[in-house]
């Protein structure tokens, strides 16, 4: 018997960010996030939510005025998707350079052009050099757990980087689930209040923002790097302790699906993992060793944690929602690094999927694993449709 | 040297850096003849380095006076003469 | 040297103080210093990125003895409202003042939209823009505020060209047209009144903008001594009108000494182009032009 009510997904969040006692909240409207700012909206108007919120005349603005409030000492949150995502850009690198611990919720969307409304993950792909922790989620049970997560990782000292939560969007926003969330008590007993290290006061002034010339530069990069790494047995301590908490498994590295005789290992990150489970259990039931490995954090990628869980697999079957154009998909080409030198060597195929919102189906996930297993595939793209002309290019 | 968090630094540390040492052409040399007092001369530096309480008081540190020969030129009283670098102050 | 005056020498008032690496005779430095003085140690400033950002925060090194932030170069009006909105929530509103300031650069131009945005929301937050005209941080190329026939790196004058053709932005007016409570031209010429009106903005609850005329030796090719005078010929031609704007209404600075613009151009060597040879005669009565508008639009000389 689930504990919790059916509840919209962003309605959800909205509750789960309110839990969590931000004090600055600032956002731009962009679809599918857009019902995440309008419940919280209305959380303020009805004095649900203390906090100020500020409507901004651009995603740029609203990850600028999170860093203004974060640098002057308070929790802050923000939420985008997509456009939103590559124009805040420079901001969002911007963040994690001043090593601020904003929280945002990114909603997963296609990247233009062409314009489309519809899932997948290039956006938040394409911000995984900037410095931020990236949490998937695969329910909005789990995109709850990892708000409340995000921000005890994100403001730990030993830590100090902005933590991106990523759900699908679409799917996780705009769906019915059942959601169990605590109670504020319970929730302020797990998330204390911000302590910032630094901040902007005239009792204490600091200068924020410096310019670092060449001699200094690459050490605070080097920092982040090191801080990055050194972030993975941390967010695995804040998982434990919230199971502990509140009864439940929620976040951490990753969860393991039927992995442990797996001879084929599927590895992918978000929602979809909900259907690959599907199929691994209807294989499993034909006798087929397969498990699926589904990634919650992404960055840091816990490349130790994943040659363990991975090393004993014949077949990884690396299935993405995104792909860096002219090279390769990304999780599959990071995956290969980890095993590059090492004793244990996997194949390890890697295929893309679903982008722009096209559904991922149970055939599509027996396809893709019945390819890995026959021949060992760079990038190959599932479900392309047959019946279409593609100018410039021969079939 | 330690390298915080974001790069954050304490407030003034850029008194270290002795920006005198760029003068070539010139310095102000400040007569203590006709000054009134006005002040003008320690407002329009653009160093701030000019400091002064009252009537014939004023003088610019050199430690950091670029020379750039504004309070020369604002001094309603022609008090401010720029003079060679290497000549003695009087 | 009375020891009386050595005493005082700790640089214990100087909010900006020494040792920042501007330009000998930089008028944005001298203003950035009045406007710290004239707003005390209770302020938060926002920074975009520009001259002032760079010559006063090499790390470790920093100018600022008030809390300072940089963050990029179109956001600062963004950032700003995130500082004051979490003053506001923190109850320090009343106390701390908040101050975003920047270049012509990011104000009139990358930053416009930002700035907008803060006006709107109508946060209490004073915006000063350093106008010197032109991008000189990166090496003085041509802004939204780069006055008509200037020559920057982006707009030289050469064989088919008379430097930059499009007339200079009109922010203050736009600021005005947002209905906020305060704006003011001033100009580092005119300290005195630089002061009076920071202090009269920071008195003033909402937006707030003053925007500051301030050579650039360097990019305006004028002689580093002569900052203050060049401010004031700017004023005195007409061609940077002082004004405030409060509530509506208009109140603006008479002409202390009226000059002909060429008194003012014919120094710089951004303008150097108008005076080779026989001249560019039509070109400078355009100029005129523009001063005279001014003087008729906003009453700058006395009946």
């Amino acid at each position: 018997m689930l504990k919790g009510r059916m509840i919209q997904g962003c309605r959800a969040i909205a509750e789960a960010v309110t839990l969590c006692r931000p004090v600055v909240i600032s956002a731009y409207p962009i679809t599918p996030q857009t019902l995440i700012v309008e419940e919280l909206a209305s959380m303020v108007a009805e004095g649900e939510l203390k906090a100020e919120f500020i409507n901004v005349e651009g995603e740029h603005s609203a990850a600028s005025l999170v860093l203004g409030s974060s640098a002057t000492g308070v929790r802050v949150f923000t939420a985008t998707s997509s456009q939103g995502l590559l124009y805040m850009g420079e901001v969002v690198f911007n963040i994690a350079g001043m090593r601020l611990p904003v929280v945002m919720v990114n909603a997963n969307r296609s990247v233009s052009a062409p314009l489309n409304i519809w899932n997948d993950q290039q956006d938040s792909m394409s911000m995984r050099d900037s410095g931020w922790l990236q949490l998937y989620a695969e329910n909005n049970q789990e995109a709850c757990d990892l708000i409340m997560q995000a921000y005890r990782i994100a403001e730990d000292h030993r830590v100090m980087l902005p933590v991106m939560v990523c759900v699908d969007g679409f799917v996780l926003p705009h769906a019915f689930e059942v959601v169990d969330l605590p109670s504020q008590k319970d929730a302020d007993a797990f998330l204390p209040p911000y302590q910032p290290l630094y901040k902007l006061d005239p009792d204490n002034p600091y200068t924020m923002g410096a310019f670092a010339e060449p001699d200094k530069y690459m050490e605070t990069r080097y920092m982040i790097e090191r801080t990055m790494e050194a972030s993975i047995p941390i967010i695995e301590e804040i998982a434990s302790e919230f199971k502990r908490a509140f009864g439940r498994p929620s976040g951490g590295l990753f969860e393991k699906y039927r992995v442990d005789d797996a001879s084929t290992m599927v590895v992918a990150l978000g929602s979809m993992a909900g259907t690959i489970k599907d199929v691994v259990d209807e294989l499993r039931n034909k006798g087929e060793r397969v498990g699926v490995l589904r990634l919650i954090t992404y960055r840091p990628f816990p490349k130790e944690a994943l040659y363990e869980a991975l090393k004993g697999a014949q077949n990884i079957v690396v299935m993405e929602k995104a792909l860096s154009l002219g090279g390769s998909s990304p999780v599959a080409t990071e995956l290969r690094s980890v095993f590059h030198g090492r004793p244990a060597s996997p194949r390890i195929s890697g295929f893309v999927i679903g982008l722009g919102g096209r559904d991922v189906t149970v055939d599509d996930v027996k396809a893709t694993i019945a390819k890995a297993q026959q021949q060992l595939t760079d990038m190959g793209f599932i479900g392309l449709r047959t019946d279409l002309e593609l100018e410039g290019i021969n079939a | 040297m330690k390298i915080t968090l974001g790069a954050v630094t304490r407030p003034g540390g850029s008194r270290v850096n002795k920006t005198g040492a760029w003068r070539t052409a010139g310095k102000p040399h400040f007569l203590q003849k006709n000054c009134i007092g006005c002040d003008v001369c320690a407002l329009s530096c653009p160093e701030g380095c000019i400091f002064g309480t009252g009537q014939k008081t004023y003088y610019a540190n050199e430690d950091f006076c670029k020379g750039c020969g504004i309070c020369a030129n604002v001094c309603p009283v022609h008090d401010i003469e720029m003079i060679p670098e290497e000549a003695e102050d009087a | 040297m009375p020891e009386l005056v050595k005493e005082r020498d700790k640089y214990a008032d100087h909010l900006l103080c020494s040792g920042h690496t501007a330009c000998p005779g930089c008028g944005q430095s001298l203003a950035a210093r009045l406007v710290v003085r004239a707003a005390g140690r209770n302020v938060i400033i926002v920074n975009s990125t520009g001259c002032l950002e760079i010559f006063t925060s090499k790390y470790p090194e920093s100018a600022w003895e008030v809390p300072w932030l940089h963050s990029l170069f179109q956001n600062t009006a963004a950032v700003a409202s995130g500082v004051e909105a979490a003053l506001s929530a923190l109850g320090r509103l009343e106390k701390v003042r908040v101050i975003a300031q920047g270049g012509d650069g990011s104000t009139f131009d990358i930053g416009f939209g930002a700035i907008s945005g803060m006006f709107e929301r109508g946060h209490d937050i004073l915006y000063v823009c350093y106008d010197n005209e032109a991008y000189m941080n990166t090496g003085i190329q041509r802004s939204g505020s780069t006055p008509t026939y200037a020559r920057t790196t982006t707009s030289p004058p050469g064989k088919v060209s008379l430097g930059n053709l499009r007339p200079k932005k009109d922010l203050p007016q736009i600021a005005a047209a947002h209905g906020i409570p305060y704006v003011a031209v001033a100009s580092v010429g005119y300290p005195m009144d630089l002061d009076r009106k920071v202090r009269k903005a920071l008195s003033i609850r909402g937006p707030k903008y003053v925007q500051i005329h301030v050579p650039c030796p360097l990019g305006w090719g004028t002689d580093p001594s002569r900052t203050i005078d060049y401010a004031r010929l700017a004023v005195n031609t007409g061609l940077y009108p002082l004004y405030e704007v409060e509530d509506g209404v208009t109140k603006a600075l008479r002409i202390p000494r009226r000059a002909p613009v060429e008194e003012y151009l014919k120094g710089q060597v951004r303008f150097r182009h108008l005076f080779e040879g026989a001249g560019r005669k039509e070109e400078i009565a355009e100029i005129q032009k523009v001063a005279d508008r001014n003087i008729e639009r906003y009453g700058l000389i006395a009946e």
